[in-house]
């Protein structure tokens, strides 16, 4: 057995870009520049609307880039402290299943539908874990008794169309634990799926999480299922980090125009808003971003500078980091009051 | 706000079946019940909001009602005139004043026409207003949607959903109808986007006195947009009533759980969730009795056997559950 160094952080990324190459010589920047980690048994959630680079990001860290067009042009992606960048596709394979395993929005696609659902979870157990496919098919059976299947020994002679998308969720869960991962990615899992079983997938990926001691990156564009399982939480937008925050932190002060605009667009079923916010235009492609804040052309409190240079992704305070020039020491004056204290909220009787 | 008790809708035991055939002789060996006996009324001026899980027949019972679909049993009464049973020409001219807007932006506007043209069609075949007259009406209706007037020489697939959304509305308007239906008419766009759109279809309804029946799964958009809310599941109304009411007080199980299922953008209010076992059951072989006596926790003998018809609780609410009507 090899003895893994333990490095700080589970995933590091340091500075990746991946950009796409286009017909007339265009390059659409879809990721550009993002760093971030993701520790021992922590839940990050990567969070945008589409077109935000969000799961561009995430196809990145398991290196299933299509090339071309794409290209990681930039950066490092440290798993554990060993690179994955400069990895093999045979050495990558390995890593993928292995030490991640991933989970995506619709289970009918990702899953193959002309194989029994056992013999895809044998499969990878008989690639990855060198499992006989006895030892393989028991270890299937046990683990879809763990995703809460009570008939787990018929489930594994069943095809995928015969599940609903819930249970093919779950079969799906059961796939990406076979091996045992270190990190779990989550993109969209549960959009696809009514609320009733969108919370019991969450709640799964939560047992999951704990059960085999992983980490979870979540990809969502949903704020709600943000709140309900991560703990720390990074906003996308244009191939950017434009704040990143622990959860709660997040959600009770959240300080880019962006990401108060979100949240004042969503209606709260709690409590009652007469007239929701919004935030005019559209995400621009990743082809014809603007100069400066790639935020600016949508932002109410754009000002000069904003549309001259970019920010940086710069600490507000020790858990709260914002690429905005309304926070930077040297640009908006004594801070800014956030969005959501404009929203008049009327509590229904 | 007052409302004005003025019927504009009845529906009254609406039905609509899908036959399922099967066997070499592709027989009709059974019946998909995908509206079963619905009764709702919908009056001047409100939103009715329809909410209900993929498979509760929310988006049939919108198009049976605007008999997009042919009903298998019932009535729907519009203005006081039984618009259920006429023939299909006749049905035209009703269709001025009942217009539809869909979910899918990219499915729902044909790639090949303009803008001008598709929102132009249906005062062509509706033929009730000269040339000129049409395309000045063209433009005025882009203005109200917030679309400059060029964009009527442009083809769908330059504008992005939220303005494809915006023709769509634009295109249900220019009949102007009295009663629209949206069926899930921002659950494919972003939420920045979602935004300005209901806040258009809110605009527009004050202006042009509008009613709608808002139908979609989010129960937060629906929240937002309705006056009043009814819960569908497996083709039955299993609660409706004021949103308030619906809301904060909830009586159906189903729209108890169904509402704690929600996730709510904020971290401090984590709730407690009612979890529902098990998925819908199929609607071709729905479960006796109260349809959601399978994954119901109060669930008792009495439900298994007997279906619990809607029933008055005050202000409005009414609920289709035995625990209201005398217990087991």
């Amino acid at each position: 057995m090899r003895v893994l160094q333990r490095s700080e952080h589970l995933l590091e990324v340091k500075d990746l870009k991946t950009y796409f190459h286009m017909e007339g010589g265009r390059t659409a920047k879809a990721v550009d520049g993002v760093s971030f980690h993701i520790d021992r048994g922590e839940t990050l959630a990567l969070v945008g609307e589409s077109g935000s680079g969000k799961s561009i990001t995430s196809l990145s860290v398991m290196r299933l880039i299509p090339q071309p067009p794409g290209d990681i042009v930039d950066g490092s992606i440290k798993l554990d402290g060993k690179e994955l960048l400069t990895l093999s596709d045979r050495e990558m394979r390995k890593v993928r299943g292995n030490d991640i395993g991933m989970i995506f929005q619709e289970p009918m696609t990702s899953l193959n539908p002309v194989f029994t659902i056992g013999n895809q979870i044998a499969e990878t157990l008989i690639k990855h874990k060198k499992m006989t496919k006895k030892q393989a098919y028991a270890k299937a059976v046990e683990l879809l008794r763990v995703v809460g299947f009570a008939r787990a020994e018929e489930i594994i002679h069943e095809y995928p169309h015969q599940l609903s998308g819930g249970m093919r969720q779950r079969a799906m869960i059961a796939i990406a634990m076979s091996c045992d991962p270190k990190l779990l990615i989550a993109d969209e899992p549960t959009t696809a799926l009514d609320v009733t079983i969108q919370a019991q997938i969450l709640d799964l990926m939560v047992e999951m999480k704990e059960k085999f001691d992983s980490s979870i990156l979540l990809i969502t564009h949903d704020l709600g299922v943000v709140a309900e399982v991560a703990d720390r939480v990074m906003v996308m937008y244009g191939g950017q980090i434009v704040e990143e925050a622990k959860a709660e932190e997040l959600f009770t002060n959240p300080k880019h125009p962006y990401t108060t605009g979100l949240m004042g667009s969503i209606p709260n079923i709690d409590g009652e808003v007469e007239r929701l916010e919004s935030i005019p235009g559209t995400v621009p492609p990743a082809h014809r971003f603007p100069e400066g804040c790639r935020f600016a052309p949508r932002c109410k409190h754009v000002m000069e500078q904003c549309t001259q240079s970019n920010p940086e992704l710069s600490e507000v305070n020790r858990k709260h980091k914002v690429r905005c020039y309304l926070y930077e020491p040297a640009g908006g004056e004594g801070g800014h009051q956030n969005g959501t204290d404009e929203r008049k909220t009327v509590r229904s009787t | 706000m007052e409302q004005t008790k003025e019927k504009l809708l009845e529906v009254r035991n609406l039905k609509k079946y899908f036959p399922v055939k099967g066997g070499i002789l592709q027989r009709t060996i059974g019946h998909v019940k995908a509206v079963d006996d619905v009764s709702i009324d919908i009056y001047k001026g409100e939103t009715l909001g329809i909410v209900g899980e993929s498979g509760s027949g929310k988006s049939t019972l919108g198009r049976t009602i605007l008999r997009l679909l042919d009903p298998t049993d019932g009535n729907v009464i519009f203005e006081g005139n039984d618009i259920s049973s006429i023939r299909q020409g006749k049905m035209r001219q009703y269709r001025q004043d009942m217009q539809m807007v869909f979910q899918d932006p990219f499915a729902s506007l044909n790639p090949r026409m303009s803008v001008g043209e598709i929102i132009e069609e249906p005062m062509l075949v509706q033929r009730t207003m000269g040339r000129k007259e049409r395309k000045e009406k063209v433009v005025d209706l882009l203005r109200k949607v917030g679309l400059p007037p060029e964009a009527r020489e442009k083809y769908p697939h330059e504008f992005s959903g939220g303005q494809r959304q915006r023709i769509g509305i634009a295109r249900a308007l220019s009949m102007n109808p009295k009663f629209v239906i949206g069926d899930e008419p921002v659950s494919a766009l972003d939420v920045s986007v979602q935004s300005q759109v209901l806040n258009l279809m809110e605009d527009l309804q004050d202006e042009f006195d509008l009613t709608y029946l808002f139908i979609a799964h989010d129960l937060s958009v629906v929240k937002h947009i309705s006056d009043r809310v009814g819960v569908m599941y497996l083709g039955r109304m299993a609660e409706i009533g004021p949103k308030e009411r619906i809301y904060n007080n909830p009586l159906h199980p189903y729209t108890k759980a169904l509402l704690s299922s929600v996730p709510v953008p904020d971290v401090k209010r984590r709730r407690e969730k009612i979890k529902l076992k098990g998925e819908l059951p199929s609607p071709s072989n729905p479960p006796t009795g109260c349809t959601f006596h399978t994954r119901c926790p109060e669930a008792h003998a009495r439900c298994k056997t007997e279906r619990p018809e809607l029933v008055h609780q005050g202000d409005g609410q009414y609920v289709a559950c035995h625990l209201y009507t005398g217990g087991a």
